[in-house]
Order: C-alpha cells, then sequence, then structure tokens
C-alpha cells in the first residue's frame, strides 16, 4: 500500500495502479473518458485532468492525466484545485462543442457518460457558435446503430474492438476534429463481441439496435441480476423488461466471469423470450385438437397422468437444477432421465469424471485470461462458447505484457504497453482443430486433422511432457515435433492452460486434454483444463446424474412406459427423426414444459407453459462448474410458471407428498441438498429470499421508474398490489431498500452522478469491495481433490483414414443459428449463415463439384441436399456440417456419409 | 571572423546538382566516418557530445546526451535502430530538404557514423511524401555507399554493419513528431507514443531507437572530421556549430544560408535577405517556423541560438523564419497558421482536436468580419488550454505559441477586426 494524498488527505492507495483507479476506488468523483478497466489508460481525452504537487512545499504544481500517473508512494495531486477544475471544465466544454444538444430526446440519455461528465464539471453553457461537425453514419448491421455525430473521440470503441476483441473491420478513419469511427464501407460489424460497443462508448455512437426498435428509457425498465443461457459459461447480465416485452440484455460485471463484455449471441438472443411462438397457455390435445386450456384443468389433468403410474421424466441442459430436481422428485431417481443425445451426456460424463478426480482445475474465465501458454485441442472455442475466446485472446497477449513489464512500463498503461510490444509474437499458443477457426488469428501454431488425429497429437504432447502418459505409435515426424513444441512451451508456462470440448464429439480428445493437463500438473504446474460446454446448465443436470436418453426411448418402445413428463427439451435435438417419430408414436401421454413451440411440443398431449430466463428464478451450473442464481425479472402475461411449479401442483393434485412444502425457491433448494449433498453448495450461490438490507427487499424497479399506476391502466385503473416474490429477495416494485448495494445485486447499477452501466458499476464495485467477501459471484462446485492423481487414460485411437467413397461428416458451430433458443431471436438469425456442407478443395475437386453446387449427403438411410462450400483449412476426407439447425438437427456426428453431386443441377441455389 | 567556414554547405554544387559519392569524396567526405571507425562507438558518443550539438529539429536537445541514453553493451536489446527524421514540414522550414537534394551523402555519413555510436543494425530515412528529388537522391546515395561498402555488411573492414532504408511517409505534420513517426513507420496510425518510455529506451519495434533531425545528422561528420572543439569555434555564442537560417515572407531575397550559430536575426533579415520588399515595414517574425513565438523589432539584435532568443520570450525552433511585414494582416497571417494545426492535429486528445479547429474557426470569422466580442477571452483560455503538458504532445502547444504571442503584439489589430467587423488590410470594398 501506497499513500497518496488527495487534497492534502492522505489515503491508502494501490501504486500498482494508475491514480484515476486509485480515486476511482476510493469512492471519490473524478471526471473521465478514455479510460476503462479492461482497455487501460491511453491519456487521450484529457478529462481526468488533476494537479499534482512535488511535495509538500510545491504550491505551483501542474496538471496531470490522473490516468497517466503511477499512484507511487507520497504522490500528491489536487481534484478540486482551480486550474483542475477550469482544465476539466475546458475538456467537456472542447467535447460538447460538435456534441448535439438533444440529450432529452436521445436514447443514450438516461445512460450516458458523457451526459453524466458534463454535469459533473459543471458545464452548463454553450459558447461554440460555428457549425457543427457532421457525419455520415453507416449501415453497421441489424445488431448495431450508428450515430457518428455523438461521437466524443474517445478511441474506446476501435481499442475495444481491434485491441481487446480482435476486429477487423472498424477504424480510426480520418483526424483532426473529424476522427470517423466505422468500418471501410456500409456492411454488417464482423466481429462476435460487437455489441459491447453500445456500452463501451461513453455516449451513444453505437447503439443496440433491437433495443432502438422497442426502447424506453433505462429507468423504465424492470431489472433483475441474471445469467446468460445461450452456452454453458454463465456470463452474467442483466435483461430489462417493460410492458410486458423483454426490452434488452446488457452486461452485469462478474470480475471471475465475463468482467465487462458478453458475446452477441447472449447480448441479442433476448429475443427469443418474445417469439410469436412462445406457449403462454397450457395446451391440451384431445381427439386430434389442440386447444388451451385453463391452469386448472392444465394441473388437473397433470395430476391425473401422474396419479396412474409408469411415469418417467426426461430432464434438460437447459434447465435450472430446482427445475430439474423438481422433475427427478416427481418421477423418482430412478425414472430421471438426462435430455441429452447419449453422446452428449456420456462426453459430459467423461468431462466431469476428468473434473472431479483428476488434478487440473477448471479456470474461471478471469484465469483464463492471465494463462500465458494455451493449447486448445478439438474445439472452436469462438462459436461453441464465444465470450471464452475473448479471454483466450487477452491469454494471447501475456508475453507481451510481460514484456513491457520487463520494460518497467506499468501494465495500467495500455497505450505504453501497445506501442512497445507492437509486432510482437503472442504467447505460446497453439490450436488443433478439424478446420480454421477464429482463434487461427493469435495462435502461435495450428494443425489440422480429424477428430482422431487430434487425440492422438494431443496424447503425444502428453507423453512429451510425461513419459508415463500414453505413447503414440505411427507417430509422423511432423507430428512428433509438433507435440514436442508444444509440450516444451506447456511446460515452460507459469499458467499453462488447456482447452477442450465436447462439440466434435470425440471422446479420445477429452481423454488426451486430461491426459495433458494431467501431466502438466505432475510437474508441479498449476494447469486449467476448460472445456467448452454448449448449453447453460449441462454441468448442472451431470451433477445431478440421470439415465441416458436412449433408456427412455427404449423403455417407451417396450411400452413400459405410460406416461412422458418432458422438461424444457426438444427430443429432435436430441436424437434422429426415426428415434423421435417412434418414441413419439410409442408413447401414450406425452407432457411437455417448454417455453417455445417446437417440433415434439406440438406433438404433446399437454403442453405447459414455463418461464424463459427472465420470467423465471432457479439456478444453473456454468462449464466451470460455478453455480449461479438467475432472478425472475418480470411475470410475464399469461398462465406461465415455473417448471418445478407446474410439478408442484401436479403432484398435490395427485395426492403425492413429495413436494409438499415447496413453496418458495429456497424449499426446492433444501430438498435439493438433502437429496443431492453434491449440489447443496448451490444454495449458497446467491442470497436466499429471506435476504435484506435495512430489513428491505432489493426493488426491481428503480427510483426513476415512471407510470407505476398507469402503466395497466388500459386494462384497470386500479392500480394492482405488487405481485409477491417468494423465491428471492427482490420486489417487482419501486419500494424497498434505495440505497447502493453490492454490484453483483444491482442489474441497473446506479451512484449519485454516475449513470452508465459500465461507469456507474465501477462506482460500485470499489465502494463496496466487490470481489471482497459479501459479493455473490457464484459458487464453484467442482474442484480438484487432494491427494493422488488418476491413471492417465490409456486408450490412442489408431491413426485416420480417409476412404476412397466415404466423407467423414463432422459438426461445425456457428456463432449464430447453432444453438437452440437463439435461434428464435429473429434479429440475430438475420446473421446465420445457410447450412452448408463443407469440404477441401481436393475432395471437391475429386467430386467435381464447386463453391455453392449442390450436393446430396446420404447419412444411414436418409438424404439431404446442401450447398458446398470450399474450405481451404479442412483436411481431405472429412467433411463438415452445420450443427444445430436443419438437416442435421438431432443426428449423431461424426459419421460416414456418401456425398454425390445433386443430379438437379442448381436449384438450391436459385431458390437461395 | 575572416573567413566564415559552412560545413554544411560548402560542397553544394552551384547547378543544385545532387553531389555524387566521387566528388563527395574527393571533398573529404567519408573521413569523418572513416575515422569513426578507428574510434570505439564510446569515443565517437564522447566527441558528439563534447562537441555540444544540440538537435537543429527545434527542440535543441543535447544529441550526446540523447545518444548516450541508448542501452549499450552486450546486455543491450538489438536490433537498435537510428531514424532520421525527414519529415520536414514546419511551415517555412525547407532547409532539410535543401541538405537531402543537394547532399545526401553527408546526411548518410552522418547516419553511419551516428548509428555506429549507439551501436545500431537498421538505420531509416523517414522522409517527407512530397520531396521526390530528395528521395531520388537518397536512394541513388545509398546504393553508392553500398556499392563503395560504406553501407551494409562489414563496412569499410570494420566489422560493423548496417542496414539503411528510405521510408517515404504518407504525409502528416504529426509524422514529425518522433514518437507518431515511428509508429507510422510500424504501418499504425500516427499518433505520438507515451513517454516514458522514450524511444531511446523503447522505441521502433518496441526497441532501442533514436530519431534526430536531417541537419543535426548532416553535422556529425564534420564534428568527427574536425573535432569538437573546431565545432564549438563555428559559433558566435555558446551553441555550437553553424546553423541554416532561412527567411520567407515579404523580404527581398527569401532563401537558406548556413551562419555561425547565435547570428542575429537583424544580419539574417537585412544583410542576406535584403532587407524587407521595397513600401515594406518590418512588423515581426516567427523565427523558427511556425510553432514559435513572434519576434518583433526589438528583438531583432537577439542573437539566434537555443539559450539566448529565449530570453526574447521565443524559441529557434527550425531557424527558418516567417516575416510579418506592416501590410499584412497578422490575423490572417494567424488564421492561416491555425488553419494548418489544426488541420494536422491527429485527432488524439482532446484540447488538441476540439481546441485548435475552434481557435481557427474564430480566427475565420474574425477574418471575414465576423468577429464577436468575446472571442478573445476564448482565444486567450484556449492559449493556456493548450499549454505545455496539457496535451499529449507538443504539437497544440507549438501551434498557440504563435498566437499567444500574437495576441499581446496585435491587440489593437485584433480588437479592431472585431469592432469594425471587417479586416482591416482587406482593401476597402
Amino acid at each position: 500500500m501506497a499513500t497518496l494524498y488527495i487534497d492534502n488527505t492522505p489515503y491508502p492507495a494501490d501504486p500498482a495502479q494508475n491514480v484515476l483507479q486509485n480515486v476511482l476506488a476510493l469512492g471519490l468523483d473524478l471526471e473521465y473518458f478514455c479510460w476503462h478497466p479492461a482497455l487501460g489508460a491511453v491519456g487521450a481525452c484529457r478529462q481526468c485532468a488533476v494537479k499534482a504537487f512535488k511535495d509538500e512545499n510545491d504550491t505551483r504544481g501542474k496538471i496531470v492525466m490522473a490516468c497517466m500517473t503511477p499512484a507511487a508512494d507520497g504522490t500528491r495531486i489536487s481534484i478540486l484545485h482551480p486550474d483542475a477544475k477550469a482544465f476539466r471544465a475546458s475538456v467537456i466544454e472542447g467535447l460538447m462543442l460538435n456534441h448535439p444538444h438533444d440529450c432529452p430526446v436521445c436514447d443514450e440519455g438516461g445512460e450516458c457518460h458523457l451526459q453524466d461528465m458534463t454535469l459533473m464539471s459543471g458545464h452548463l453553457a454553450r459558447r461554440y457558435r460555428f457549425r457543427k461537425r457532421t457525419f455520415r453514419n453507416q449501415y453497421l448491421g441489424p445488431l448495431l446503430k450508428h450515430e457518428m455525430n455523438r461521437c466524443i473521440q474517445c478511441y474506446r470503441c476501435v481499442r475495444f474492438y481491434q485491441d481487446y476483441a480482435g476486429g477487423r473491420d472498424l477504424h480510426a478513419f480520418h483526424l483532426r476534429n473529424t476522427v470517423y469511427f466505422g468500418r471501410e464501407q456500409d456492411g454488417v460489424l464482423d466481429n462476435e463481441f460487437s455489441g459491447n460497443l453500445d456500452e463501451v462508448c461513453p455516449t451513444g455512437v453505437f447503439k443496440d439496435a433491437t433495443y432502438g426498435r422497442h426502447y424506453v428509457r433505462k429507468w423504465d425498465l424492470e431489472t433483475a441480476p441474471s445469467v446468460c443461457v445461450h452456452c454453458g459459461l454463465g456470463c452474467n447480465i442483466s435483461p430489462g423488461e417493460r410492458y410486458g416485452t423483454l426490452r434488452r440484455n446488457i452486461n452485469r460485471y462478474n470480475p471471475e466471469v465475463n468482467g465487462y463484455f458478453l458475446c452477441d449471441r447472449g447480448r441479442y438472443g433476448y429475443e427469443h423470450a418474445n417469439s410469436p411462438a412462445r406457449i403462454r397457455e397450457p395446451l391440451l390435445r384431445r381427439e386430434g385438437k389442440t386447444l388451451p386450456i385453463s391452469k386448472k384443468e392444465a394441473v388437473r389433468h397433470l395430476g391425473e397422468l401422474l396419479r396412474n403410474g409408469r411415469v418417467i421424466g426426461i430432464g434438460s441442459p437447459r434447465a435450472s437444477l430446482e427445475a430439474n430436481f423438481a422433475l427427478r422428485t416427481a418421477v423418482g431417481p430412478d425414472r430421471f432421465f438426462a435430455g441429452m443425445a447419449d453422446m452428449q451426456y456420456r462426453l459430459l460424463s467423461v468431462i466431469l469424471d476428468i473434473l472431479r478426480n483428476g488434478p487440473a482445475r477448471t479456470p474461471s474465465l478471469a484465469e483464463i485470461e492471465r494463462a500465458d501458454a494455451v493449447f486448445i485441442l478439438g474445439e472452436d472455442v469462438t462459436n461453441v462458447t464465444p465470450r471464452m475466446a475473448l479471454s483466450l485472446r487477452q491469454s494471447a497477449r501475456q508475453s507481451a505484457r510481460a514484456a513491457a513489464a520487463k520494460l518497467k512500463i506499468p501494465l495500467w498503461n495500455e497505450i505504453a504497453v501497445r506501442d512497445a510490444t507492437h509486432g510482437q509474437p503472442s504467447s505460446p499458443f497453439f490450436i488443433a482443430a478439424p478446420a480454421a477457426t477464429r482463434l487461427d488469428e493469435v495462435a502461435t501454431e495450428t494443425y489440422r486433422a480429424a477428430p482422431d488425429e487430434l487425440a492422438r497429437l494431443g496424447h503425444a504432447v502428453a507423453h512429451a511432457i510425461d513419459p508415463n502418459a500414453s505413447a503414440v505409435r505411427d507417430l509422423s515426424p511432423p507430428l512428433g515435433a509438433l507435440a514436442e513444441r508444444i509440450a516444451r512451451a506447456l511446460s515452460g508456462a507459469e499458467r499453462p492452460l488447456v482447452v477442450s470440448g465436447m462439440s466434435l464429439h470425440n471422446e479420445a480428445v477429452l481423454h488426451a486434454a486430461a491426459n495433458i493437463a494431467w501431466a502438466l500438473c505432475r510437474e508441479g504446474k498449476k494447469t486449467g483444463l476448460a472445456f467448452a460446454i454448449p448449453e447453460s446448465n449441462a454441468v448442472g443436470l451431470g451433477l445431478m446424474g440421470g439415465r441416458p436418453l436412449g433408456e427412455a426411448f427404449q423403455a417407451v418402445g417396450h411400452h413400459e412406459v405410460e406416461t412422458v413428463l418432458l422438461l424444457e427439451n426438444d427430443l429432435t435435438r436430441r436424437a434422429d427423426d426415426a428415434t423421435v417419430n417412434a418414441f413419439l408414436d410409442a408413447v401414450p401421454h406425452l407432457v411437455t414444459l417448454d417455453l417455445l413451440h417446437h417440433p415434439t411440443s406440438t406433438r404433446s398431449e399437454l403442453v405447459l407453459p414455463v418461464g424463459s430466463y427472465a420470467e423465471a428464478t432457479g439456478t444453473l451450473v456454468s462449464g466451470e462448474g460455478r453455480a449461479q442464481r438467475l432472478f425472475k425479472v418480470f411475470i410475464p402475461k399469461g398462465e406461465i410458471q415455473e417448471s418445478w411449479r407446474w410439478l408442484r401442483d401436479g403432484m398435490a393434485e395427485a395426492g403425492r407428498k413429495e413436494m409438499e412444502g415447496w413453496r418458495g425457491l429456497d424449499d426446492v433448494i433444501a430438498a435439493m441438498a438433502r437429496a443431492i449433498p453434491a449440489l447443496a453448495p448451490a444454495g449458497n450461490a446467491a442470497p436466499s429470499a429471506a435476504f435484506r438490507i435495512a430489513g428491505q427487499k432489493l426493488p426491481r424497479e428503480s427510483f426513476r421508474f415512471s407510470g407505476r399506476t398507469a402503466i395497466w391502466a388500459d386494462e384497470s385503473v386500479h392500480e394492482p398490489k405488487p405481485p409477491e416474490d417468494p423465491d428471492s429477495p427482490f420486489a417487482f416494485s419501486m419500494e424497498g431498500y434505495g440505497g447502493l448495494r453490492p454490484a453483483s445485486l444491482t442489474p441497473l447499477p446506479w451512484a449519485p452522478g454516475w449513470n452508465s452501466n459500465q461507469q456507474a458499476n465501477i462506482k460500485l464495485q470499489t465502494k463496496v469491495g466487490e470481489s471482497g467477501p459479501g459479493a455473490h459471484l457464484g459458487l464453484r462446485l467442482i474442484e480438484p481433490p487432494e491427494g493422488k492423481a488418476p491413471p492417465y487414460f490409456g486408450e490412442v485411437p489408431a491413426r485416420f483414414m480417409p476412404r476412397a467413397d466415404r466423407w467423414l461428416l463432422i459438426p461445425r458451430y456457428h456463432l449464430f443459428g447453432s444453438e437452440e433458443l437463439s435461434r428464435y431471436a429473429p434479429t440475430m438469425m438475420e446473421l446465420a449463415p445457410a447450412p452448408t456442407l463443407a469440404l477441401s478443395p481436393d475432395d471437391a475437386k475429386r467430386l467435381r463439384v464447386g463453391e455453392d453446387d449442390e450436393m446430396e449427403v446420404e447419412l444411414e438411410g436418409r438424404t439431404d441436399t446442401l450447398l458446398i462450400r470450399i474450405d481451404t483449412s479442412l483436411p481431405a476426407g472429412l467433411a463438415s456440417v452445420s450443427a444445430g439447425m436443419p438437416p442435421f438437427v438431432g443426428v449423431a456426428l461424426p459419421a460416414w456419409s456418401r456425398l454425390r453431386p445433386a443430379a438437379g443441377g442448381r436449384m438450391l441455389r436459385m431458390v437461395s | 571572423m575572416p573567413t566564415m567556414e559552412k560545413p554544411l554547405t560548402r560542397n553544394i554544387r552551384s547547378d543544385g546538382a545532387a553531389l555524387e559519392r566521387a566528388a563527395y569524396e574527393r571533398a573529404g567526405g567519408y573521413e569523418g566516418l572513416r575515422k569513426a571507425l578507428r574510434m570505439t562507438p564510446e569515443a565517437v558518443l564522447d566527441t558528439v557530445r563534447r562537441s555540444g550539438l544540440r538537435g537543429r529539429g527545434g527542440a535543441g536537445f543535447p544529441t550526446g546526451v540523447k545518444w548516450s541514453l541508448v542501452p549499450r553493451g552486450a546486455d543491450a536489446p538489438h536490433p537498435k535502430y537510428l531514424v532520421a527524421n525527414a519529415d520536414e514540414m514546419e511551415p517555412g522550414a525547407f532547409k532539410d530538404r535543401f541538405l537531402l537534394e543537394k547532399d545526401p551523402h553527408q546526411l548518410i555519413e552522418g547516419m553511419i557514423i551516428a548509428a555506429y555510436a549507439i551501436e545500431a543494425d537498421v538505420a531509416y530515412i523517414f522522409l517527407r511524401w512530397a520531396y521526390r528529388e530528395a528521395k531520388e537522391a537518397l536512394s541513388r546515395a545509398i546504393a553508392e555507399a553500398a556499392e563503395h561498402h560504406c553501407l551494409g555488411k562489414d563496412i569499410l573492414g570494420s566489422g560493423y554493419s548496417l542496414e539503411m532504408i528510405v521510408h517515404v511517409s504518407a504525409g502528416r505534420y504529426i509524422c514529425g513528431e518522433e514518437t507518431a513517426l515511428l509508429n507510422a513507420l510500424e504501418g499504425k496510425r500516427a499518433n505520438p507514443r507515451s513517454k516514458p518510455p522514450y524511444p531511446q529506451m523503447v522505441g521502433l519495434w518496441g526497441k532501442p531507437t533514436v530519431v534526430n533531425n536531417v541537419e543535426t545528422l548532416c553535422n556529425i561528420p564534420h564534428i568527427l572530421k574536425n573535432g569538437p572543439d573546431w565545432f564549438k569555434g563555428l559559433s558566435h555564442t555558446n551553441d555550437s556549430g553553424t546553423k541554416l537560417y532561412g527567411a520567407s515572407g515579404k523580404v527581398k531575397r527569401p532563401g537558406l544560408w548556413e551562419l555561425p550559430m547565435g547570428t542575429t536575426a537583424r544580419e539574417i533579415l537585412e544583410e542576406h535577405a535584403g532587407g524587407m520588399r521595397d513600401g515594406l515595414r518590418f512588423r515581426a517574425a516567427i523565427p523558427g517556423g511556425a510553432s514559435t513565438e513572434f519576434i518583433t523589432e526589438a528583438h531583432l539584435d537577439v542573437r539566434m541560438d537555443f539559450d539566448e532568443i529565449r530570453k526574447a520570450g521565443s524559441r529557434l525552433g527550425t531557424g527558418t523564419m516567417i516575416v510579418l511585414d506592416d501590410r499584412t494582416c497578422p490575423v490572417g497571417l494567424l488564421w492561416n497558421v491555425e488553419r494548418f494545426f489544426a488541420q494536422e492535429s491527429c485527432g488524439w486528445c482532446t484540447p488538441c482536436w476540439s481546441g485548435l479547429s475552434w481557435v481557427e474557426q474564430i480566427l475565420g470569422a474574425m477574418e471575414r468580419g465576423e468577429g464577436e466580442e468575446g472571442d478573445l477571452e476564448i482565444l486567450r483560455e484556449q492559449t493556456k488550454f493548450m499549454a505545455p503538458g496539457n496535451t499529449f504532445c507538443a504539437l497544440a502547444p507549438g501551434a498557440m505559441e504563435p498566437l499567444a504571442s500574437g495576441l499581446n503584439y496585435f491587440h489593437g489589430d485584433f480588437e479592431r477586426h472585431i469592432r469594425e467587423k471587417r479586416c482591416p488590410y482587406s482593401p476597402p470594398l
């Protein structure tokens, strides 16, 4: 700790940080723009000027930028000195010369950092009388709106987009007061994290275009802390609702998980909750007709089915722990089936065994950022778990940061760090995957091969680190040399990281990844082992356990089952058409609890509407093993309720006692803790419903929330009593604790004078010590065991042999279009690619086809026609198809298929 | 002083053609290099330090001190770089162009010696895009030098090797700022860098780098050849050497002259530039390119060197003065100057990109007769707002130097513009 004198008062300060960060951490106000905790200090805007004094005798002092000044012990600065205040007022005046004076009608107004800083500096009247400089805005795609006239040239956008996220199509053009932040020409922004520009920009140059279409003021949104459901990373978000529709997602800061940034799938996927495909009433099929029924009728029907016995339940990797547990309770543990494709469930179990029994620890995203050597084995991280790719990009910069530190450049001085290390190679970063991935840009070396070959490389790396790990036979010398290089780089690192995943559906790849990480652990390295998990609660489901789905299909096929309860699941995504159809034909009574209509729900006898992620409180376990609570944001219209409540009501109706006393979520969690001790800590992932601050609940509505008494006046002029929430400490109201609360419980950050999400958040974190005790950052359920390490996985697959007449079809994930729920988000889906079949150029030549030709794909008795994409990175003998989108939904891959050029010419292309 | 020595320009041909290697060597060229290569790099550095040579780019930083900040010895990072700043874009300055076009070997020799002194591996000449003749001359000269083993591997059998590359700038004033220059050389936006770290420690591609002005480097061969004491003796004052002084504006003979450091403005103006054109009176001058304070009649006898001219409240800068006469509007001149600086702001820090454009617009309004009460107050505020230390680099403070002094010296002119709602210098309608 250093002592920092601010206006002659001594304060404890962190000497490893700049003065600005210390000032804000102390809870003091100081205006700033270009500094951002994740993007560092660059000294551009000059807004955080303070007066610095050499010592207590120095009365003259000089203006310095707080962001560019180290907080060395004994540093003396003045924030309140008239010169400093005058200088900051001049900066604001300069920034506001050209800025539109339309705050009351601007969609950034109310959460605009520029507005806040202008007020804070006391700049009131405009002296500039000349024409403002204006720009032409660009079309940047459906996700963001561009409004360049608002720009104040702080460079945050390009620093995030280019430097932090690796984007290549957003630049700073031109110079003087006409620097233009945009693309070379109109077009869709190419980076997976473009949506963050809305939050990174201190004013409204980049605005969430989906929010703009149903815009309301920030303070009119009802919000609660939530967790993203569009992959298994569990990024923290704040959804906002008004008039019964979800309006947007914004980032919610969690220093261990997503920090300040989300991926575009996570940000824009929210639209699925507003989809016309939402199920809002219970539906019952009678005599071939499906009709809405009342809640009471629905519960009665469910109760009847439950009474009749021979009921099984199919759980879901995208439903909360509580929903899955309720189902498991309703049907009994031995009649509870995990609702994942058997292959995936098996892979998940392998992953969990590796993490529970082995010495390697799953890193948080924050820890991934700090890894100094990375080996990605068999995973396209960017398309499966996008936010992890952003963290990996930061890890690639560890060597540059180390080099800068060696040059005695403080790491907060981002501009100096970047300038000193420009063009230097990234940290050791190896990617082995079947085809090119986005992260190849930061890789030191890449290797592309069939999944089994990737596993062989992985085993060879493990063997090169520890000769006790399985050796690989018939290893080609170049591959052996590559394995040696990877092994050396990982062994030479302080914080090595191995990343793998289940998207290739290859168990050997997982074994190899584990062997590498364990071999490093045996060398005494603190090794991270991260798996990309594609679904939001797959790990939670895996920890709960359940029988494989295939056994449920068998049981139904053998007429052993009367009723199937299907929880938040579309079986057509879990098994092939033939299997699902056979199941649906055979099942006497199918009850589906879900939020969206899908091919399985439409063939169900009873459909029960359940809340979307923003309409239900529950707990998810991320791929890291972190249990996190997402809180209900609003009460939706219709007869929607949580899955566990439907099941509880049905059980009560059936006269069953198992769920007696389940009034609120905490009751479910308590029962779960008793039944499954491994999940007991999940109860502490977030405060219980009894949590209060100063004896009060926490309001979901801001103190500026407008129209409370009028909002439903078209339906009734009587102001309704705010609904009770027995599941959480949050109230559906403006009433409750109005003071500052921990950032983790603040969905809409606000501090006096600070209204913009990220900046207000910075004020809050520091005020309450977010990273300290008392912060609710989720709770890790998986930690490596103490003591002996398990034996290495032994079996190394044989060499991959391409076949003359068949191709190994492998799945290829897409940021947009592969994940189930976000397929119902229409704006995002505008950017989803058409499903294609990718081939290597050699194979395309052999088959005499070219880009955009049609190809017939014959697989296990079915034939589909797909457009061809030539992928120069794909090895011969492989063909990749778009995962999670028709026609290859629910198809078990990899599989050998026959390919032939379509006979019918190029019809598809013409149609498309 | 009986015969004035002009080491920098002595060999320049009267027909304006570039001096070729043979002629250059005949005139004693590359002798300094041969001598340097027989010395240790430390001894070369020491010689330059003792000569008292100060940077001719405008800031006057002692060259030897700059070089001595470069890490040396076995542990020093490599490659190290030497960069000749030939991005001469200061309004009114054309001295480097003269040296580049007419005597390219002099620069190359100076660079090799400088590179040797700092143990550099690669040397760049960062050249203003418009200096096309210089590009030709330099490329030819580098090829000649390489052919005669003055560049490349094992220079003149000394074991020292140096690669030299001419880089033609895309052309912006800010590229003359040495760290913006380095960013431009790396292919990035030409924004200045944060200092510290200084380029001598962390420069091009993160490696130790010295950036020197062309004229500075051209002095090096002569210092090595004739010794530091000789170099000191060339000057009228404590600042060593000769200086290329220039004059532009409505003088009889605008031009460029190599004169002893410390020559007075009066001598440059009256003897070399031939005084003002007939019918015009001297009013003031900006002595060192556009980014220095005005000097007036009262300062004409001040010696133009780095220290003396400070006493008159200005800076030597590039030593190429822009002369203002009594019939030219000083507000118009300042508008012209500030329009240039506003246009050349890199757009990085707020006081510069925002302040300069506001200043330029106010001055333009005044010239058009649209000046208003309060404008002078804003201008005065802006000169303080963009004071040294307040901005990211020296561009805006430099731009404020002529304005701040102009507001003092030409206060009446400014007031008349506002009061009469017109430029009093423009012919009546």
